[in-house]
């Protein structure tokens, strides 16, 4: 037996930069992408809004939170399918 | 019967030791919302508190237990148990008291080891395992913690550079909200699993449940109640030494942090890995804090929380060891009562001191002035 597990290790590691750093970077770039358009270039730098009201900016956005939302709903489906092993037959 | 009033205080003790676990720990997933003011203080712990709970019943794979796979079960007695969980709640609370984010799994482990070691000595120890399932991964976690939440801040600055300053931290904001509650909910599924696993192991040994049984759904239940309340009650002191006393976080920073805290967690669970939610969440925030330029960290604040980090399985294990020899001394199952007498007057003093220098949800986010209580919350000499 060894004391470290090397090849879950690397799994942490990679997964948890795509999950842990990659997925908050997603929701970043939604919001920039939400930011686009007329409204937010007026708006002063206090300013909260953060929807611009740009149709394409709008819909990639959309598309990025989506695909967070999916991947958390995944992680969690994945937590609880380890959790739950099937009975064996 | 007398062994089932011992079992029944065994379990109590159970509970109450999940219980510090979860006030304990309502910092890893909440400080930085807090320090933010992503949520308020109290909305912010009832949040957890709720998703703690439903954590708890997320994963049920507790049949390997924490502790069975790190002592002889065949020598573990409802005393060792006993002992053990004095001890991990001795040290928890102390570490409370002084506002150091400490692990309360490794004050758990700590705890039954030392209380194993003086009731059957060193063989009854699975060491190969303890370095290779608790030691190394306590070593590895924060460090892997403190590169992704480091990268993650790089990409959230980089990436929100274009946005106005109001819009980047309302946006992220409601980020911190979603990341928080993914950390709450992977802290109920890890760290109420390690009480269900102690209480199965305090029923097998009594010849209540046949070796290798799964833990029963009353233990289920009343594990995920106890640390969801303490979660609720809140752990102000280490809320705030790690949403004020490490640095000044900010909104993406914050999220940054409980993304990588929620994702190293459960993968790490998912492997099979019983590691610190806590040495996780402190090695996440410290990265945060790495991942942008000019952040001020306060070194003395991680110094301090590291060393308490390496002083928890010795100590633990010291005040385990100590409880078991308290209890052989006077005998049976008075021995056990005696013990968590002790307990109760222990834990009776330490809260009792908290009460002179109080931190709660009104005065957790005030300026770090060096000390985990608030200046105006310090007992000042009568003028």
């Amino acid at each position: 037996m060894s004391f470290i597990n090397l090849s879950a290790l690397w799994k942490i590691v990679v997964f948890g930069l795509l999950a842990g750093a990659g997925l908050p970077a997603l929701f970043a770039a939604g919001m920039l992408s939400l930011s686009r358009g007329p409204k937010t270039q007026t708006a002063g730098a206090d300013s909260e809004a953060v929807a611009g009201g740009s149709l394409a900016g709008t819909i990639i956005a959309a598309a990025c939170f989506l695909v967070v939302l999916a991947a958390i709903g995944w992680g969690i489906y994945e937590v609880y399918r380890i959790g739950h092993p099937a009975p064996a037959k | 019967m007398g062994n089932d009033v011992v079992l029944g205080l065994v379990v109590v003790t159970a509970l109450a030791f999940d219980f510090t676990n979860g006030f304990h720990d309502t910092g890893n997933a909440m400080a930085t919302t807090i320090a933010t003011g992503a949520l308020r203080p109290r909305i912010a712990v009832a949040l957890s508190g709720v998703l703690n709970l439903v954590g708890a019943f997320l994963s049920l794979a507790v049949a390997a237990t924490i502790a069975s796979g790190l002592v002889d079960t065949k020598l573990v007695t409802l005393t060792v148990v006993a002992a053990g969980l004095a001890g991990a709640i001795v040290w928890n609370l102390l570490t409370w008291f002084f506002g150091i984010p400490s692990s309360s799994s490794q004050a758990l482990i700590g705890g039954v080891i030392g209380a194993m070691l003086a009731a059957a000595g060193s063989h009854a120890v699975k060491w190969h395992s303890l370095v290779a399932k608790v030691i190394l991964p306590a070593v590895l976690a924060p460090v892997i913690a403190v590169l992704i939440a480091a990268t993650g801040t790089w990409l959230l600055y980089r990436i929100s550079r274009g946005l106005t300053s109001g819009g980047r931290n309302h946006g992220f904001r409601i980020g911190q909200i979603g990341s928080a509650s993914m950390v709450s909910l992977a802290h109920g599924t890890n760290d109420a699993q390690k009480t269900m696993g102690v209480i199965t192991l305090a029923l097998i040994a009594n010849g209540t449940l046949h070796a290798g049984a799964t833990a029963p759904f009353w233990v289920v239940l009343t594990c995920a109640l106890a640390i969801s309340l303490g979660t609720y009650v809140g752990g102000w002191r280490v809320i705030r030494t790690l949403g004020k006393g490490l640095m000044k976080i900010e909104s993406p920073q914050g999220m940054a942090a409980q993304s990588s805290s929620a994702a190293v967690i459960l993968l790490s669970a998912s492997f099979g890995y019983a590691l610190s939610t806590t040495h996780v969440a402190t090695g996440s925030i410290v990265g945060t804090g790495l991942g942008k330029k000019g952040t001020d960290i306060r070194w003395n604040v991680a110094g301090r929380t590291v060393s308490g980090w390496v002083l928890t399985l010795p100590a633990a294990g010291i005040v385990g060891a100590a409880a078991y020899g308290l209890a052989s001394a006077v005998g049976g199952s008075a021995g056990v009562i005696v013990d968590l007498l002790v307990l109760v007057a222990i834990s009776a003093v330490i809260y009792a001191r908290s009460r002179a220098s109080k931190v709660n949800h009104a005065n957790v986010n005030d300026e770090w002035t060096g000390l985990v209580t608030p200046a105006e919350s310090q007992p000042v000499a009568a003028a």
